[in-house]
């Protein structure tokens, strides 16, 4: 089996094959990405099929021009031929989201829902209380639901125990490309539950960032901004899609403990003029 | 009778959803819609009165990260 973004061929014990799964679909890549603010849909296109992102998150607006847009918008992503996550950006109550949540279902037909309760207007932090409020509605009502939430453990814990299979913990706030900035927080919340499904979700600016997030255990990341915004969308898809893999290969490759000390790599015995 | 259409008055004369969807154009387009705050789903909109001072909401799919 080759990597499609790399084209790395695996080793014999083939441990990449391992890919979780996320609420029973297996997915063809770790990559996950947003459709929001490219320069065009022809630049949007080209960044998913550089990616090979195998998610397109989505989302529901107010229609103005009476369905053109929307269904221009819609045709474009259905020939991606990805699967397709709709989100309740900018949510900031209970209500609004599980009306949000009703009204994607039924545009997108799909019970996947990247649920967002927004607590603060400033660091688009999730609202705790309302994420989990909302997730249970929402979880009993059928959805299949992708919260976006912090590292903290206890939430966590509520969110699953609400009926969430898939938890997205922030890397960082939204949009600031800072990359993970708990990474004790993050490794933590790894190494608690284990056999969840995890996705980084928000505050990636660099690959660097993705690889970070593989190599620390989790299964996929989602990014938007980080490439969106670049000066080469599809270039810089490209690169994510490499250091998605790169991360989880290394992962999977058990990585030496740091240590603070030096210790020689090249062999001391035999070196000349040693006394 | 006036209602409001995604925060904009609108006049319109069918009292029904779907009827009201109709009129304002949105007959065969691919939205979604809350009356109030609370979903109606496609199926439920010939059942769906909606009288003077509603607040409809009609979305449609947009990029979204």
């Amino acid at each position: 089996m080759w990597l499609r973004a790399t084209g790395l061929k695996l080793s014999p014990q083939g441990r990449v094959a391992e890919m979780r799964q996320f609420y029973g679909t297996t997915l063809s890549s770790r990559l996950m990405l947003g459709t929001a603010q490219y320069p065009s849909p022809a630049i949007l296109s080209d960044a998913f099929w550089r990616s090979d992102a195998s998610v397109a998150t989505v989302s529901v607006r107010r229609e103005a021009g009476r369905g053109g847009e929307g269904q221009d918008f819609w045709d474009l992503i259905a020939a991606l031929g990805v699967k397709v996550l709709p989100n309740t950006a900018g949510c900031h109550s209970v209500r609004e989201a599980v009306t949000t949540a009703h009204m994607a279902r039924e545009l997108f037909d799909t019970t996947w829902i990247k649920l967002e309760v927004i607590g603060h207007s400033d660091t688009l932090q999730p609202d705790p209380f309302g994420l989990v409020e909302a997730a249970r509605i929402l979880c009993d009502d059928g959805f299949e639901v992708f919260p976006y939430t912090t590292e903290d453990l206890v939430l966590a814990d509520r969110l699953l125990e609400a009926g969430c299979q898939v938890l997205m913990p922030w890397g960082a706030p939204i949009g600031t490309g800072l990359g993970l900035n708990n990474i004790y927080g993050l490794r933590s919340l790894r190494a608690h539950f284990p056999d969840v499904a995890m996705v980084i979700d928000a505050g990636l600016g660099l690959p660097s960032h993705a690889a970070m997030a593989m190599e620390l255990g989790y299964d996929a990341v989602l990014l938007n901004t980080a490439v969106s915004k670049a000066g080469d969308p599809a270039q810089m898809a490209k690169a994510f899609a490499c250091a998605v893999e790169a991360g989880f290969l290394a992962h999977q490759a058990d990585p030496m403990p740091a240590r603070d000390m030096a210790a020689p790599s090249t062999p001391v015995i035999g070196k000349a003029f040693l006394e | 009778m006036k209602i409001l259409v995604n925060a904009e008055t609108k006049d319109v004369s069918a009292h029904v959803l779907s009827d009201i969807l109709v009129e304002l154009g949105y007959g065969d387009v691919k939205i979604a819609t809350a009356l109030n705050e609370a979903f109606v789903a496609k199926m439920a909109r010939t059942q769906t009165n909606v009288v003077a001072g509603d607040r409809l909401e009609i979305v449609t799919p947009r990029q979204g990260g």
